[in-house]
Parts: structure tokens; C-alpha cells; sequence
């Protein structure tokens, strides 16, 4: 029997504001344990929450940007349970009332295009973070744990989708097209290492054809976008093989383990969870107006798709060439302070793309960690424009810019690498060139004219390579003519 | 009607530890509790809305700035078993 | 003269008219605490070095707040920096807030001069002060008898003369009942006027913190001090009126309904017969009494013990043994930990609400006890605005009881729960309610308590100092009477 694999995603994103959601400290990665907590995020008795009104703007935007219906009224809930990293002994979260429900993102692959449903958009807090003492690092095996709460408190989105991602692929579209959002709506940094963007996966199997949801597992904490792909798969190949052997999948929490790509099942808590939710009292009903919604929808920052629609019609690039650009906030910035410095929309996209993404690419590295500045790319693109060298150099001399973080004038005076378009110049070494080889000036007049990139090449040789090649042919054709 | 096994159930949801024969005593107070309150089950409350506030307040936010934080003396100050900066407690088993 | 007669607002005028010093007053209240606190118990606290050095700081530079130097107790549900803080419980034991009450710092700002930290139920759970872990506090009236609770320290410290003032928190009636049991009054004002920034949660929807004071003028004068929207507290609000000083004024044309429910069956005789006579007082001065009818009052105990629970439940699930407080030794596990100590840290009624509240949020019963609960209250909301439709205020006995023997009621939870039947509605309902004293009943005080509603202070307040100076009620319990 064929099988279909039925996906779904709950996301966590942890949101950029300037301090907590429900008290004053800060927000940010890290740092010395402990040394960003107050007696709201420490859960000292008689301590209160109160909202932040970032983090509903926030809230409000990613809502919007899944086109998500934003009901009048949400109300917070208490989830309770005991872990220490948990203070208050409950999460402050939101539950039947939900800030937003019902909305969908469409991915677009090479082969298919999918409108994945968004269930729900709420609001909660996050955890504080336990050290787990010991050898190991990991829970199993420690002596002890060490609680560190600077992170307790931070304000945290959860996003559910609806069952609708029908392969590893696709799962791993959907969420980098999430996190593109998210950047552009510069509500979170998404930095998926530092824990800001987590992904949950909920996946079952069914026949092909069938409409009945399968028994589902829940593959926790997939911290990239390639764990999330691979530990799909190998998931779903479990499932598959249970299935294909007459066994049955046990609804059940597992584990991916990347060092040997191994599922693995989470040990499972002693009692079903029993969460008692029940209204947060220290907390009053949100209640967003329509002049709110409006509001936000106002602030919103450009999307994906406007901007690449508007490079088409603005900038009149390819499609393609929109697509590419805008498929990264950080590289459509890029891309269009480039563009502020340096006229020519197509041949700075030809760039970015071509040589920029390339280089990101082999070298594995981030936009962020690049040394070429986009004025530094501008800068390059002028000497090319101007003939001061050709394009092929330009291209060696923005490898070297990426290596060593020079700019493009230290590296051309630095190698020498100005173009000879002086006639003069150039007549001394052609006169010369001519002179060495007489079977070939024979045989270019006797009408063999592709001879002529011969003689360019002995000049370049010559010039190593600094030749202007447009001044080189002209005054070659004229030589040879005479 | 509330039998040790509620109890049990109970007692482990909040986190308590009752000792074999509290298990007794705990059950015994709970129904009698639970007897008086199950009065509120005569009403027929279909249609009326459920109160979680007496106030009628929405939308009580702050703005987005950050405050002093505690120095971290301060806040592992009253900690049981402190260490390192981060306060320590025995190993988590069962997640 | 009996300093520890002195009602804060006669002090605060002699204090300003230089005929009295604060370290005088405070040293009065001292020594009364020197001579009380083995027979009374009320403080779990006491700096007695501190408040003569704060009196002393009073007096040195006058003019300072509008509450310079009165000595006033807290009750040790309110955070205090740098002072412990222990709730009446063993969980807290050593505890140092990093940071104060907001209703503290409030009176702190005004120059108040702290006596020191008052007992209480653990945690505020409890109706006679016998459920701290410290020791039971006693009646002033009569040391056999409990003073009430769970402000039964606050009660009893202004009662004995071991404190101008106090202040108090009252979740089911907490300050009303013990107030009414000692003979004094006790306000609690309408949910939000107070922030509960600093007030360890008990049920977060019903707590709120009020005076216990001498008398009403007093109590709105505390009051003044305390009322207003905290930034710390989402549901805190601005009160629509300033808190005015009560007049000299008679009671006519004011329309008070006498409420049935609460008025009859239930109440022992000796305090119907005080409630009735007070009845008559207040209408041969002018007021119009009539009869009111809260309908659903029968169904407040069981709501008010569903939802408060349930609130606790989770409000004391902070209690873990990691951040602060107790923690039990030797567990092998997190989880264990959790377990030993807040077995070993809670007392038995607080394990017992703890009980109740999470087995009415588990899964299935949410419904039919939580959600049943909180229809209940928009029922009771609904006959208090009725009842508003015909009268200003309302009234009725504040306990069913006068102070019953200490160990009475320990062994029967349930009858301890009934002893709250008259001033639960009011937190149900989120209305202010204040308890005066109507007289005695077999030499123990009985309260008359007024309801109004919802941010009415003013008026309840000027009612209850009409009503106050018609019952003429002058008895000082016998440790301050025997200083006359």
C-alpha cells in the first residue's frame, strides 16, 4: 500500500522586543545566568504580570501577515504544570480564545504549490533554561541541574498549522518561508541555534486517498531547517515500516538525535498532562479594534511578495531575478542599497546573485558575516562600468574583497590590475605582437579574420592581461588592415 | 464519592505527598467539601455567561521599555541551594 | 490619657499640633506589645529598635507625609523589602522580599512608623489566625477565643492597643470577620481600587488589602493612602472619586435594605439580637430600612470555595523549593523535591484548598465546578445590582458567630467555611463592604457590616461614620480598658 505522509507544524518564535513580556528586563541571548530576571520573571510571591504592548503589535503583524481573522476579544490562560524552569508552577498562555485563527501561507516549490493552513496564532511566554550538570549535557545522567532565568519571560509566539504539509520538502519550505516573513516583519531574529525560532512536527501516515488522519507522533525541537527535513523523513520511513509490517504507530513524543540520525522515543511523563487551564486573573481580556488591526496593517513593512512584485515593475528585473532577491529580507536590503549606490538594477542583481549568493553559498556563510558591504559592491561595479578593469577581474577582485574584507580600489592598486586603454600603450606592444608573428598577419589577409582573437591574446599576455580588450581589437583591425 | 485513587491523582497533579493514612482523611474531608458544594449543580445556569472578572478593564498594557533588573546577587539571594550564579536543584527525570 | 485609645486621625492632629511626638505614640504601642504579645500573639515580626528610630526620624524633621509617625502593623501576606515575610507559613520561613507591597510603599511614603509584621492564617487560607504556622494569635476580648482571620494579627494587634492601625487583606472576609470578632473596623474596598503589587496571591480575583482601623474616619483615611491605579498591577484602576473624610452627619433619607438571606436563619441569637437593636438605632436616626433580597447568596459559599481554590491552586504552584523559601532535603529527583517540600512546607488546610482547588480545575470537572462556579458569580453580581436598584447600601450581620474557642472548629473544615457565609458575596461580587461595631453579645463584639457598590467608598464610608457615632459602640477590649 502507498502511504501519505500528513504533517504538521507548531512554531515558537520568540520575539525581539526590548523587554520581557510581562515585566521590564531585557530581552536578549545568553549572557551571564541570572543577571536579567526581576521578581515578575522569578516568580516572587505577589509579583504581577503586565503586558506588553510590542509584543501584541507583534503578535498583531504575524497575525496579519498569515491572513489570519483576528476575533474581537482573546483572553489569557494559566496551563499549569510543575518544572523547573518554570517558576510560577503555570505558563501564562492562551487557550480556547486564541489571538488569531484561520489563516494559510502559500509555498511555492519548483514542482507544486501548497496553501498551508494556519490554525492559531497565540500568545505566551517562554521557559527559563536549564544547565543540565553532569557529563553528559544531556538530562539523562546528570547529578543536578542549574536554572538560569534571563531567558524567563521572553515573549513567545506559537503558530499552528493545520495538518496540510504532505512532505519533509514541503515542511521545510513552509518554515523558511515563515521565517523570511518573520524577518520582514521584524518581529523576531529567528535564529534557529539560539533557540528564538523552534519547530515542533506532528506526522502521521495514511493510505493514499484516504481522508482519516492517522495515529501521530511528535517529533520535538527541531533546531534547523535541515534536522527538520531529515528527521521527517526518517520518521516517516518508521512509520512506513511499522505500517508496512502490520504494526501499529504509537501515539508517542520522539526524539531525532542528529549525530547518528536515529528516532528515538522521549520517555514519557508518568501521568497524561493534566494541564487545569483555567482564565489568568492577574490579567485583563485583550480586546483588538478594528481602528487597532488597522493600525498595525498600516506599520506593516513590505512582504515578500510586494517586494517582488514591485522589483518587476520598479526595477523592470526578471522574475527571477525578484524572486531570488526577495526570497531573504537580508539579501532584498542588500540588494537595494546596492542598487541606491549604483544605477543599473540588472547588473547589480547579476551580481548579488551571481557572484554574492554563490560565494555565500560555498562558503557556508551568512549574509551578516559578509565583508563585502553593499557600497563596497557599488564601488566595484563603477570601476567596471568605468573600464578601469574588466569584468572578469572585477569578479576575481570581489572574491578577494570577500576573502579579506579590502576594498576594491586597495586591491586593484595593490595587484596592478588598472585596465591599458592608453593607444600609445598599446601600440608599442600590437606593432610588436604583429611584427613576431607573420603567418598569422598572412593569414588573417588573407581573410581568416578569426585570427584576430589570437593576436588579442598575445597582447594580453603581454599586458598581463590589463588590456583593454574593446581598445586592443579596434587598433588590431586597423593594423592589420593597413 | 472523592476515593483514594482521586485523592492520589490529585495529590500528584499539586505536587503533595500524603502519607497512607491521609489518604483517608483527605477523602473523607474532600466529599464532605464537595457535598456542600455540589449545591451549585441545582442551578440551571444554560445562558448565563461565566464571570472571570468582576472588572470590566481591557487591554492593560505597558510600553515596551526596559527596567533595572535585580543584580544577580539579589535575585539568587534567597535560593535554597545556590551555585555558579544559577540556582541548582536535583536532576530532572521523566522528560 | 489612654494613648492606646487614640484613633490615628485624633493622633495625626496632635502629632501636627506638636502635642504629642511620635516617639511617645510609638513608645505607647511598644510598650503595650511588651506587655501583650505573650498572651496575644499578633506579630510574626517585630523591630522595636527600628520603629523607635523611624518614630525618632518622624519627630526630627516634621512636616513630612500626611501620615508622619503613626505606628501601624502589616499583615505579612505584603511584601516587605529587606524584612521577612513568611504568609504564617513554614514554606516562607527566612524569606527576604527583594521588594515592597505597592500598598506599603504607599503608606511608607506618607511617613507611617512600622510596628512589625502581623499573624495570620498561612497564606490568608483560614477564618480564626489557627492555621499559621507560627502559633495562633488570640482574642483580645478573651484569650480562650480566636480573634479571627485571616487578618486575626491585624484585628487583634488594634484591638490590644498593639497597633494604631493595621493593615489587612481580605479575599472571602478576611478583614470584615476578624474586625467584627475583635471588636474594631475593617473595610475591604472594591476589587481594583487597591493594587495587589506585593500582596502574596491567595485568589487573585477576590483579594484586596483595606484598613482594620479604630474607627471609620480612620479607615478612610488609610484608605486614601492606598487607592489608585498601579502601573504593577494590571487590575488596579484610578478611583472615580477621592476618598473624602466623613462628615458629622445624620442618616436620613439614606435607603438601606436589611438582606434577608443573611439576616435570619443561621445567625445566632445573641447576634441577631445586637444586629436588631442596631437596626432600630439607625432608623430612629433617619435612615429608610427595608428588606433586600440577594437571591442566590446560599450558592456563594460553594462558588466562593470552588473559585478561590482553584485560584490558590495555581498561585501557590510557585512554591517549589527553587528560587526561594523551604526546601526538604535528601530528594533524589526534581520531581521528589517538589513533593517533600511542599508537603513539609504547607499546612494542612493550605494542602487542603490546594486538594480542592486542583481536583475542580482536573480534567473533566472543569465544567461543572469551575465554570458552573463562575456562572454563579455573574448571578450574584446580577442580584447585588437589584438590590442596588432599591436601596444605597445594604446590611447585615458581618459574622453568623461572635469569636467562637480556639480548637472549636479545626477538626470541621466545612463549618469553619460557614463562618465566611456573610461576607463572601461581597468579594464574589467585588464590592466594597466595611464591618463596624454594632456592640456586645455576651461581652464579645459583633459587627455590623455595610455593602455598596461597586467604587461607593464615599458613601459607605459617610454611612458607616453616621452609623458608627448613632450605635455609639466606646468598649475597648480589657487590655486597653485597663489603661484608662
Amino acid at each position: 500500500m502507498e502511504y501519505e505522509p500528513v504533517i504538521g507544524l507548531e512554531i515558537h518564535v520568540e520575539l525581539s522586543t526590548r523587554s520581557k513580556m510581562f515585566c521590564g528586563c531585557r530581552v536578549k541571548f545568553g549572557g551571564v545566568p541570572n543577571t536579567r530576571t526581576c521578581p515578575v520573571c522569578l516568580a516572587h510571591p505577589g509579583a504581577l504580570p503586565v503586558m506588553n504592548r510590542q509584543a501584541i503589535t507583534n503578535l498583531a503583524r504575524i497575525a496579519l501577515s498569515l491572513d489570519c481573522e483576528i476575533p474581537e476579544r482573546s483572553i489569557f490562560h494559566r496551563k499549569n504544570y510543575f518544572y523547573p524552569d518554570l517558576p510560577k508552577g503555570y505558563q501564562i498562555s492562551q487557550y480556547d480564545q486564541p489571538f488569531a485563527v484561520d489563516g494559510s501561507l502559500e509555498i511555492a516549490l519548483e514542482d507544486e504549490t501548497a496553501r498551508i493552513g494556519i490554525e492559531r496564532v497565540h500568545m505566551e511566554e517562554d521557559t527559563a533554561k536549564n544547565i543540565h550538570a553532569g557529563d553528559s549535557g544531556r538530562i539523562a545522567g546528570s547529578l543536578y541541574s542549574m536554572i538560569d532565568f534571563n531567558r524567563s519571560g521572553t515573549p513567545l509566539v506559537e503558530i499552528v498549522t493545520r495538518p496540510h504539509i504532505h512532505s519533509p520538502r514541503m515542511a521545510r519550505a513552509f518554515l523558511n518561508r515563515l521565517k523570511n516573513t518573520l524577518l520582514y516583519l521584524d518581529v523576531s531574529d529567528c535564529n534557529m541555534e539560539e533557540g528564538s525560532l523552534r519547530c515542533d512536527a506532528n506526522v502521521s501516515l495514511r493510505p493514499v486517498g484516504t481522508d482519516e488522519l492517522g495515529v501521530k507522533t511528535e517529533l520535538k525541537n527541531m533546531n534547523s531547517f535541515k534536522h527538520l527535513e531529515k528527521g521527517l523523513a526518517q520518521e516517516i520511513e518508521r512509520q512506513r515500516e511499522l505500517l508496512e509490517d502490520g504494526e501499529r504507530v504509537v501515539q508517542q513524543t520522539v526524539h531525532y538525535d542528529v549525530a547518528s540520525g536515529e528516532i528515538s522515543p522521549l520517555r514519557s511523563k508518568e501521568e497524561a498532562h493534566d494541564y487545569r487551564y483555567f482564565p489568568e486573573p492577574d490579567l485583563v481580556p485583550l480586546v483588538a479594534s478594528q481602528q487597532f488591526v488597522e493600525e498595525v496593517r498600516r506599520g506593516m513593512p513590505e512582504l515578500p511578495e510586494a517586494r517582488e512584485q514591485r522589483y518587476v515593475s520598479e526595477f523592470g528585473l526578471p522574475l527571477y531575478d525578484a524572486q531570488v532577491l526577495t526570497a531573504s529580507r537580508e539579501v532584498a536590503d542588500y540588494f537595494e542599497e546596492a542598487l541606491g549606490l549604483f544605477d543599473d538594477a540588472k547588473l547589480v542583481s547579476n551580481w548579488v546573485m551571481g557572484e554574492l549568493l554563490a560565494f555565500l553559498n560555498t562558503a557556508g556563510q551568512e549574509l551578516s558575516a559578509c565583508r563585502v558591504s553593499p557600497a563596497g559592491l557599488a564601488e566595484l561595479l563603477h570601476r567596471v562600468r568605468d573600464g578601469d578593469i574588466s569584468a572578469n577581474t572585477g569578479k576575481e577582485v570581489f572574491a578577494e574583497m570577500c576573502e579579506s574584507g579590502a576594498s576594491a580600489a586597495e586591491i586593484i592598486a595593490a595587484r596592478g590590475l588598472t585596465q591599458i586603454s592608453d593607444e600609445s600603450e598599446l601600440e608599442a606592444v600590437i606593432g610588436q605582437v604583429i611584427e613576431d608573428n607573420p603567418d598569422q598577419v598572412e593569414q588573417y589577409r588573407g581573410g581568416k579574420v578569426k585570427v584576430i582573437g589570437f593576436f588579442v591574446g598575445q597582447v594580453m599576455k603581454q599586458t598581463g592581461g590589463r588590456a583593454n580588450p574593446k581598445v586592443v581589437n579596434e587598433l588590431l583591425r586597423r593594423r592589420l588592415s593597413e | 464519592m472523592v476515593d483514594h485513587e482521586d485523592v492520589r491523582y490529585v495529590a500528584r497533579l499539586a505536587r503533595l505527598r500524603l502519607e497512607p493514612h491521609e489518604l483517608d482523611r483527605y477523602a473523607e474531608q474532600l466529599s464532605s467539601i464537595l457535598k456542600h458544594i455540589n449545591k451549585i449543580s441545582e442551578l440551571d445556569l444554560e445562558g448565563t455567561e461565566p464571570m472571570s472578572h468582576v472588572l470590566d478593564l481591557t487591554n492593560v498594557l505597558r510600553e515596551d521599555e526596559v527596567h533595572d533588573s535585580l543584580d544577580s546577587e539579589e535575585a539568587l539571594a534567597n535560593g535554597p541551594d545556590v551555585e555558579d550564579g544559577a540556582f541548582r536543584v536535583p536532576p530532572i527525570i521523566g522528560e | 490619657m489612654n494613648l492606646l485609645r487614640l484613633t490615628a486621625t485624633e493622633a495625626l492632629r496632635r502629632l501636627a499640633d506638636r502635642e504629642l511626638s511620635s516617639a511617645e505614640l510609638t513608645g505607647a504601642y511598644l510598650e503595650q506589645m511588651e506587655r501583650c504579645e505573650g498572651d496575644i500573639s499578633a506579630y510574626l515580626h517585630t523591630d522595636a529598635e527600628a520603629s523607635r528610630k523611624a518614630a525618632a526620624a518622624v519627630d526630627a524633621s516634621p512636616g513630612g507625609g500626611t501620615l508622619a509617625g503613626l505606628p501601624t502593623a502589616i499583615k505579612d501576606v505584603l511584601c516587605t523589602r529587606g524584612i521577612p515575610t513568611t504568609c504564617g507559613s513554614r514554606m516562607l520561613e527566612g524569606f527576604i522580599p527583594v521588594y515592597t507591597a505597592t500598598c506599603v510603599s504607599r503608606m511608607e511614603d506618607a511617613g507611617i512608623v512600622s510596628l512589625g509584621k502581623t499573624n495570620m492564617d498561612e497564606f490568608a487560607m483560614g477564618s480564626s489566625t489557627e492555621n499559621s504556622a507560627y502559633g495562633t494569635t488570640r482574642n483580645p476580648w478573651d484569650t480562650q477565643r480566636v480573634p479571627g482571620g485571616s487578618s486575626g494579627g491585624s484585628a487583634a494587634a488594634v484591638a490590644a492597643g498593639e497597633a494604631l492601625w493595621a493593615l489587612g487583606t481580605d479575599t472571602g472576609g478576611s478583614i470584615r470577620q476578624p474586625a467584627s470578632f475583635c471588636g474594631v473596623v475593617g473595610l475591604k474596598p472594591t476589587y481594583g481600587a487597591v493594587s495587589r503589587y506585593g500582596l502574596v496571591a491567595f485568589a487573585s480575583s477576590f483579594d484586596q488589602v483595606g484598613p482594620v482601623t479604630r474607627s471609620v474616619r480612620d479607615a478612610a483615611l488609610m484608605l486614601r493612602h492606598l487607592v489608585g491605579k498601579d502601573p504593577l498591577d494590571s487590575t488596579s484602576v484610578e478611583h472615580p472619586e477621592a476618598i473624602a473624610d466623613p462628615v458629622d452627619r445624620d442618616l436620613s433619607g439614606l435607603r438601606l435594605g436589611v438582606v434577608s438571606e443573611l439576616a435570619g436563619e443561621g445567625i445566632e441569637a445573641g447576634v441577631n439580637e445586637v444586629f436588631r437593636e442596631a437596626l432600630a438605632r439607625l432608623q430612629a436616626a433617619g435612615a429608610e430600612l427595608g428588606e433586600a433580597s440577594l437571591p442566590h447568596v446560599e450558592y456563594c459559599i460553594p462558588a466562593y470555595y470552588i473559585l478561590a481554590p482553584a485560584e490558590a491552586s495555581a498561585n501557590l504552584a510557585r512554591f517549589d523549593g527553587v528560587r526561594y523559601g523551604h526546601r526538604a532535603s535528601g530528594a533524589g529527583d526534581v520531581t521528589e523535591m517538589y513533593e517533600l517540600t511542599r508537603s513539609e512546607g504547607f499546612g494542612d488546610e493550605v494542602k487542603r484548598r490546594i486538594m480542592l482547588g486542583t481536583y475542580a480545575l482536573s480534567s473533566g470537572y472543569y465544567d461543572a465546578y469551575y465554570g458552573q462556579a463562575q456562572k454563579v458569580r455573574s448571578l450574584v453580581v446580577g442580584d447585588f445590582r437589584a438590590a442596588f436598584a432599591d436601596y444605597d447600601l445594604l446590611l447585615s450581620p458581618t459574622t453568623p458567630t461572635t469569636a467562637f474557642r480556639i480548637g472549636e472548629k479545626v477538626d470541621d473544615p466545612l463549618s469553619m467555611y460557614m463562618s465566611d457565609v456573610c461576607t463572601t458575596p461581597a468579594n464574589l461580587a467585588g464590592l466594597p463592604a466595611i464591618s463596624i461595631p454594632a456592640g456586645l453579645s455576651q461581652g464579645l463584639p459583633v459587627g455590623l457590616q455595610l455593602f455598596g457598590p461597586a467604587f461607593s467608598e464615599n458613601l459607605l464610608l459617610q454611612a458607616a461614620h453616621s452609623a458608627e457615632s448613632v450605635l455609639g459602640f466606646q468598649a475597648a477590649s480589657p487590655l486597653v480598658e485597663e489603661l484608662d
